[in-house]
């Protein structure tokens, strides 16, 4: 039953939820009155609020509520992605063809204006008048901020340009304060689609797709050490998903062997929760690819490290650009100054006072890496490498590959041939899984150490850090 | 076509600033917006529209107000008054240009001529470039007088739009029009700019007649009540009188109740226009359903509660608990550094500061796993670089702001579900 309410500018028409799917029954009945409200927004025999707001976090069920409300009351409607729309015209196509059809959309010119979509519009539906309100439902709206300036107010107000029934409905993450222009616009209905709670929506959520040969409760309680794990790191619904059908054999594991029974909760707890930490430092981060985690559980074999994506196991590179690549690493890190006490061989009297300023101990290891000459770097690298090396151009051209390789990075103008400066780019895991693997001696780890010294910015150590830079000029 | 400025029009209309009557709605548009405009800003437009369409007298005016005041209201219904006339009806054309669709003198040009159905307009194509038809339009203008030629009306809607295009030129040559003896053109600019006339190049300033009308509306409270009631109350031909009665009843007493009073008090501080006023109405209605069809209080306290909800905040509430943790990291950095701009790497040493000592709840995480929680931050637009180019450092040590205030965090953390106390407790400590 429909009250059919008329007042003198308000509309409304409550409508009843008998025929919506049963999942958007859920989302409804679940969360707040938040969607009853975008039900009752929706008002499909009169003209309707111009534009509205949707905002809420990913896989918060924005789009899919409202797709499924649109398909379910079979309503005339456009849906568009923005990330889609590279330029306008684009998106005029789109609203065009799902309103009137393709040949509609063909009279666009080839770079249509908002001023020839509108004057198309208008024809178009004078000569085919809306029955209902017709809506564009614009997904990822953010996108439309940097498209032409002019786009957002226009759309937002589109039924007053257009003189027709139709409403556009935005769909975003980000809050509505960020889209307003700067002289204002027509403000629309904002609704918020709160995130799912842990224990009621989230649980219930991932619990339906259990596998039909376990029982639910098996997968309730899998559910809840996944989350155990992950919750307080990622609440986005998709990830969650995704990450537990990936690791949900593993977790049967012993129950196919006949290890353990479902009710052996903490047995399967224990086999599979250092198999979830290692699931979030590689698939969690998509070091490695879905494929590739389901083909190392099939293998079975624990202690295979996996191909990560990122840059350690890798990289190879010639003996000399890994010494270089330290030396670069040291030149970024330690100030100009205590290169005289750390590489020279005799640097005259160590005086017992704080060899750091106060605003560099803040800055070596947060502000970021600092430029370098590269004479420094140079001085830094013949002190450095074990063996003597000669100012050869391979030495020279492994620089420049280093800086293709986008290991260092150069800084200032490329024309500046005289005296380039570069910048480190790696971290000090990098340089650490470097060194390693180049038989380095004694002499080089304790210059890291200083680095790690210098980085824990630990005045106590001081008294411990001279005993080592002596040991060291004693080598 | 003297440049006079009528001041003393001007002033009464701004010092008066005396409330009225609804000049009410056209039938198509079924949200009816009530306006109240000053009767004396009605009869002004009209008559010097009726000059220009009768005794064919070139004209010039901005209309100004803020958003949602009633421009384009008012507009449309001293048009309709006009095109009533038995002499304009036949005589007048109307031109309609929107500065938010016309974003380009060209653009403006063609749809110029295409609404003027003009000889270079073959079904909807115009021809010619820009050049030709600016020299078609104005030898077409030109040949007419006042005697012989039908009189043009303009309404440029967002005209300080019109004001960024490259050299004003539609602008120019639209009010030079508007000077000269040619045919009797009005040219009506309406913009929600106060500042409207600094736009103007001084070329094009001097040929405006100055003719300014300001929409403020001055409406007192008692009157703002009376608004909400005569909206809220089903009209005389609806076709259940019974529950007609029952309802307008009920909403005279809802607006006497005193919570509801001190709600739309509040509204009408914040804003006196109407579109805020109808969000909250649309919003209070809309929980009317079959089992209580009645307006109640509750419906209209809610209504208020979601309208004026901060929406950083129901961000802010979806966040998990690592994410959180950086945002208070931020929070420190700011408070000990008065605001610096600060980066990744110093986030993170504030988040294992905290770790290292004071956490219990909160294991160590990964450094990619506390990155990928800060570029969720980023994407949510809860944390700015400082300068959003492409720059050549490390994205750890791109500086970057933190677009919460204090007591937005705060706020936040009180209402998050199942806060760790230490997070908590870490969050209220004066220096991290």
């Amino acid at each position: 039953m429909k009250i059919h309410l008329c007042l003198t500018g308000i509309k409304t028409i409550i409508l009843d939820c008998n025929n919506i799917s049963q999942y958007s029954v859920f989302l409804i009945n679940s969360a707040l009155m938040n969607r009853r409200d975008i039900m009752s927004a929706v008002n499909p025999d009169q003209y309707s609020y111009p534009s509205v707001f949707i905002y809420g976090h990913r896989a918060t069920g924005k789009s899919h509520v409202v797709l499924s409300i649109m398909k379910d009351l079979e309503l005339p409607h456009a849906s568009v992605d923005c990330v889609e729309c590279v330029s306008s015209g684009l998106l005029f196509h789109q609203v065009l063809s799902a309103f009137f059809g393709p040949d509609a959309a063909a009279l666009l010119p080839r770079c249509p204006s908002l001023s020839d979509f509108v004057r198309l519009y208008k024809q178009m539906s004078s000569n085919s008048p809306a029955t209902q309100t017709r809506y564009i439902i614009l997904d990822r709206a953010e996108r439309m901020r940097d498209m032409d300036f002019s786009l957002l107010p226009a759309l937002l107000r589109l039924q007053e340009l257009v003189n027709d029934n139709v409403t556009v409905i935005l769909l975003s993450e980000i809050v509505w304060e960020k889209f307003r222009p700067n002289t204002g616009c027509f403000e629309p209905l904002l609704f918020h689609f709160p995130d799912y709670s842990k224990g009621k929506s989230l649980v219930q959520i991932l619990s339906w797709d259990h596998h039909p040969s376990y029982t639910p409760e098996l997968y309730a309680s899998y559910i809840n050490i996944l989350l155990g794990v992950f919750f307080s790191v990622c609440r986005d619904l998709r990830e969650l998903r995704h990450l537990a059908v990936l690791n949900f054999s593993k977790f049967c594991e012993p129950l196919e062997k006949g290890e353990a029974k479902e009710s052996d909760i903490h047995k399967l707890w224990k086999n599979i929760e250092p198999h979830l930490q290692r699931a979030m430092q590689t698939v969690y981060l998509r070091e490695v690819s879905s494929v590739q985690w389901e083909q190392q559980q099939m293998d079975e074999k624990e202690a295979t490290t996996l191909r990560v994506l990122s840059a350690h196991a890798h990289i190879e590179l010639p003996y000399y650009s890994k010494f270089l690549l330290i030396a670069a690493y040291l030149a970024s890190f330690n100030p100009a100054r205590t290169d005289r006490r750390f590489f020279l061989k005799s640097h005259g009297k160590i005086r017992k006072t704080n060899f750091l300023k106060k605003h560099e101990k803040t800055s070596n290891h947060l502000l970021g890496p600092k430029p370098f000459p590269l004479d420094r770097l140079m001085a830094i690298f013949y002190s450095v490498v074990d063996s003597r090396v000669a100012p050869t151009a391979s030495i020279f051209s492994q620089i420049s590959s280093l800086v293709t390789l986008q290991l260092l990075s150069q800084v200032g103008h490329d024309d500046q041939l005289d005296s380039p400066k570069y910048k480190c780019s790696v971290s000090l895991d990098f340089i650490l899984a470097i060194s390693r693997c180049v038989c380095v001696c004694v002499r080089l780890l304790d210059l890291l150490a200083l680095s790690l010294v210098i980085q824990s910015q630990v005045v106590r150590q001081e008294r411990s850090l001279f005993t080592a830079v002596s040991n060291l000029h004693l080598l | 076509m003297c440049v006079s400025v009528y001041v003393l029009c001007v002033c009464l209309c701004v010092f008066l600033h005396c409330v009225c009557v609804c000049v009410c709605v056209c039938v198509s548009v079924c949200v009816c917006v009530c306006v109240c405009v000053c009767v004396c800003v009605f009869r002004h437009l009209l008559e010097l529209l009726r000059r220009t369409a009768v005794h064919g007298e070139s004209n010039s005016v901005l209309i100004v107000g803020p958003r949602g005041s009633g421009k384009t209201m008012l507009l449309g219904c001293v048009l309709r008054e006009l095109m009533s006339l038995k002499e304009a009806q036949k005589n007048v054309l109307l031109v309609e240009l929107n500065g938010l669709l016309q974003t380009d003198d060209k653009i403006a040009l063609k749809e110029i001529t295409r609404q003027l159905h003009l000889e270079n307009v073959v079904g909807d194509k115009v021809f010619g470039s820009f050049a030709e038809n600016l020299a078609f339009l104005l030898e077409a203008l030109k040949k007419g007088d006042k005697s012989s030629s039908r009189p043009v009306l303009f309404v440029l809607d967002e005209f300080d739009l019109f004001a960024h295009h490259k050299n004003q030129t539609l602008l120019y040559n639209l009010l030079d029009v508007s000077q000269s003896a040619q045919t009797p053109v009005a040219v009506l600019g309406l913009t929600c700019r106060l500042d409207v006339l600094e736009l103007l190049e001084k070329r094009v300033k001097s040929r405006f007649s100055h003719r300014q009308i300001h929409l403020f509306s001055s409406l007192s409270f008692a009157q703002y009540l009376d608004v909400v009631r005569a909206q809220l109350s089903l009209p005389p031909d609806f076709p259940d009188p019974k529950f007609s009665d029952e309802w307008n009843h009920s909403v005279t007493k809802l607006c006497e109740d005193k919570t509801v009073e001190e709600i739309l008090r509040r509204n009408f501080n914040g804003s006196k226009d109407f579109r805020s006023l109808h969000s909250l109405l649309f919003l209070a209605v809309s929980r009317v359903s079959v089992s209580h069809s009645t307006l109640r209080e509750a419906d209209l306290i809610e209504a208020w509660r979601l309208i004026s909800v901060d929406s950083k905040a129901n961000v802010l509430h979806g966040l998990s608990i690592l994410e959180l943790c950086l945002i208070i990291a931020m929070k420190h950095l700011n408070d000990t550094y008065d605001g610096e701009p600060f980066n990744f790497q110093m986030v993170h040493n504030e988040f294992k500061k905290f770790i290292q000592r004071k956490s219990h709840s909160i294991h160590k995480f990964e450094k990619p796993v506390v990155m990928k929680a800060f570029e969720h931050l980023l994407q949510l637009e809860l944390v700015r670089p400082v300068d959003s180019g492409v720059c050549k450092v490390q994205r750890e040590y791109q500086l970057m702001r933190l677009m919460l205030e204090h007591g937005q965090v705060m706020e936040a953390l009180q209402k998050y579900p199942q806060c760790p106390t230490d997070v908590k407790q870490w969050a209220l400590s004066a220096f991290g």
